[in-house]
């Protein structure tokens, strides 16, 4: 098993059925939950595992849900953010592939604990087959009389629907989701009100990742306590890291939180090492939003003590010389890889992904990605790389949603990591342009339209 | 997003259509509306226009746009506005294959520009456009979610994933055999929805 939690059954053929997942043990966290605790115990076992939101922002499960607003006689909804855009995250589909009944029976403790009666599974829309998965899972689930009126005889009743979104990656953002949800354009909102008072139809709602959700269950049947002692400190239980770019085994890991990060990039059993026997540059440990770091600072702290892979130790050095454990999208860069283009690419995606609502977050997208085409292109000038920075800095904290902050903070960690490279595109044009940096392929992309300020990039 | 304009969109014309679901569809959407509250029935929004797109011609046209309205009890610009906010639903016609190839970071680390510039080459178009015999478009995508298998694309929502200009090769070629024999996707929005 090797310390695995939501992983343990992943092997076993026709897990992904209801009968051969109840045949190993599956759904027996419900019955308990159901039938022995009230929904304040299973709330409290969710605080004593120490549980903290496998999204990305990694808050607090159980104190996210005691914010819920139990006062209002309003209807309360649970949401599941399956809408995983995040670039580098592909652990949520893993889990709703192999294991679709492992996340409904956290739904369906989570909604009892919550006092729910509707659930919905927001999932994004390029995810069509794990739709038909999904329904497919619910239905059995309702056959067996553990979704639908009277719970296994109990008083609690339970709807999931499943919900497609359509491509956008702002609607992983909790307020665009709901208004998502509600069948509208994907703009987050002001918050606060946030949704635990004024969610989904303007009633209290607890929004939480198909990962978190899926820990549920597990929770319950060992107790949360049994759960804070698997990981370290504050960092419990085991987290689904989804590693890809030159390694030798990109996929789908759940490891031990603690895990030195060296162990995860170059043991056999994990990514196995860089491909092609080339050496690592940098890493982007937890999807793209996340601080770039070099080699040496991924693997070791400016104090030189071994990082590891838990939220604590990668945010260790803060901006200056760390970065966070997000979504657990491992994207790993070697010696080969440009930095720059890297950059321009994630910025042209932030860019294009910007609702627009707030001027820093849609003008200074457009604005770094149209310097760093400048720069990658031969074309740039020495000023262009702390213009960079000075436009990064005055997109941070100046926005609705944190998705200004996603864009800013790969720019500047790129410069403040690598601005060597940054000047050498500068330095050497013609050698830049003559390296094979492939053209920029999208020229549909460089027909951005007037923003309406007048200013046209292109 | 997709800061489509739709008032200078070219397509963007009333042809006064009579466009409708077959019956079996039009229960489905029932069904879907069904499972929001009284009054939120704007939340079967995207689910329904996923199954417009799909049974009624490929893309949005202003005419399903308007009969989508119509059914959930909605105003057009609605409709309009959430169709020109999300990168899934077409305002133009569309190749009866639409292949859309991931460019995002991980991706474009493991050669998915390579793949793109495969599929230019063989298919003779730019992303954005169909080819002249209407069975290919080709268009760029962010991340699908699938970096672990890069490069990645998708055809009509299907995944095909560690991508080599081989294989991209073998994938066009089955594409036109399918399309000889008018076989489109395995499985449809409706079937997805129990
Ligand atoms: C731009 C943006 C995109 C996000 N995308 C996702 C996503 O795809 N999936 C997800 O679970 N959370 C995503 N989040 C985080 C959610 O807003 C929210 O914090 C999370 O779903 C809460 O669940 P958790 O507490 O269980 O982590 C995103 C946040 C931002 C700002
Ligand atoms: S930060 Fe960007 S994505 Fe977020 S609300 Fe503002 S404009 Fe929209
Ligand atoms: S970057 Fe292409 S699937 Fe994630």
């Amino acid at each position: 098993m090797g310390g695995k939690v939501l992983l343990a059954n992943v092997d076993i053929p026709g897990i992904r059925g209801f009968d051969t997942y109840r045949a190993h043990g599956g759904y027996i966290a419900v019955e308990k939950a159901l039938r022995e605790m009230t929904a304040t115990e299973v709330s409290l076992e969710v605080h004593k595992s120490g549980l903290r939101g496998r999204g990305g922002a990694g808050f607090p499960t159980g104190l996210k849900w005691s914010f819920l607003d139990r006062k209002s006689d309003k209807p309360r909804y649970l949401v599941c953010n399956a809408d995983e855009s995040e670039p580098g995250t592909f652990k949520d589909r893993y889990l709703m592939h192999h294991l679709p009944h492992l996340l409904l029976e956290g739904l369906i403790i989570s909604s009892y604990a919550l006092g729910v009666e509707t659930c919905y599974i927001y999932i994004r829309g390029e995810f069509k087959y794990l739709v038909g998965v999904l329904e497919k899972a619910i239905k059995e689930a309702y056959q067996h009389g553990f979704l639908g009126e009277r719970i296994l005889g109990t008083g609690f009743s339970l709807k999931i629907y499943v919900h497609p979104g359509a491509g956008a990656y702002i609607c992983g953002e909790e307020t665009a989701l709901l208004e998502s949800l509600e069948g509208k354009r994907g703009n987050p909102r002001i918050k606060p009100p946030f949704p635990a008072f004024k969610g989904l139809y303007g009633c209290p709602t607890v929004v939480n990742n198909v990962e978190t959700l899926a820990a549920v269950g597990p929770i319950i049947n060992m107790g949360g306590e049994a759960y804070a002692k698997i990981g370290r400190g504050r960092s419990t239980g085991t987290k689904l890291i989804s590693a890809c770019g030159h390694i030798n085994n990109p996929g789908v890991y759940e490891i031990e939180m603690g895990l030195p990060v060296e162990d995860f990039i170059y043991a056999p059993r994990y990514c196995g090492g860089i491909a092609n026997d080339k050496l690592l540059k940098a890493v982007i440990p937890g999807g793209s939003s996340v601080p770039i770091l070099p080699a040496d600072l991924i693997l070791n702290t400016a104090q030189g003590e071994q990082r590891l892979m838990t939220f604590e130790s990668l945010a260790e050095g803060d901006f200056e010389s760390g970065t966070m454990l997000g979504s657990g999208g491992f994207i790993v860069l070697d010696e080969d890889a440009c930095i720059v283009r890297n950059t321009l690419n994630l910025t042209r995606f932030y860019r294009h992904e910007s609702c627009g609502q707030c001027s820093p977050c849609r003008e200074g997208t457009g604005w770094m990605e149209k310097v760093l085409h400048r720069i990658e292109h031969g074309e740039g000038k020495m000023s262009d790389i702390d213009l960079l920075v000075r436009v990064a800095k005055n997109i941070e904290g100046n926005t609705i949603c944190p998705l200004g902050d996603a864009a800013a903070w790969p720019v500047a960690s790129a410069i403040r990591h690598f601005r060597r490279e940054f000047v050498y595109h500068v330095k050497f044009p013609e050698v830049v342009k003559n390296i094979d940096h492939g053209a920029i392929q999208s020229d549909t992309e460089l027909l951005i339209p007037d923003s309406g300020t007048g200013i046209k990039y292109w | 997003m997709e800061h489509n304009n739709i008032i200078n969109h070219p397509q963007f014309v009333k042809e006064g259509k009579q466009v409708s679901f077959k019956p079996e569809t039009l229960k489905k959407v029932q069904d879907l509306m069904k499972r929001y509250p009284e009054g939120r029935q704007k939340s079967a929004l995207l689910p329904v226009l996923h199954i417009a797109q799909e049974e009624l011609g490929g893309y949005l046209s202003v005419d399903v746009m308007d009969y989508v309205a119509s059914l959930l009890g909605l105003q057009p610009i609605e409709v309009y506005e959430v169709a020109t906010f999300y990168s899934m639903f077409y305002l133009d016609k569309m190749g009866k294959y639409v292949i859309e190839v991931c460019q995002t970071g991980p991706c474009a680390l493991s050669g998915g520009e390579q793949i793109l510039a495969h599929l230019q080459e063989m298919l003779e178009i730019m992303p954005g456009e169909t080819t002249s015999d209407g069975i290919f478009t080709l268009k760029t995508v962010e991340c699908l979610g699938s970096c672990g298998t890069a490069p990645v694309l998708q055809v009509n929502t299907d995944f095909h994933e560690k991508l080599t200009p081989g294989k991209v090769d073998k994938l066009l070629e089955d594409l036109r055999e399918y399309a000889k024999h008018d076989k489109s996707d395995d499985s449809t929005w409706v079937e997805k929805f129990c």
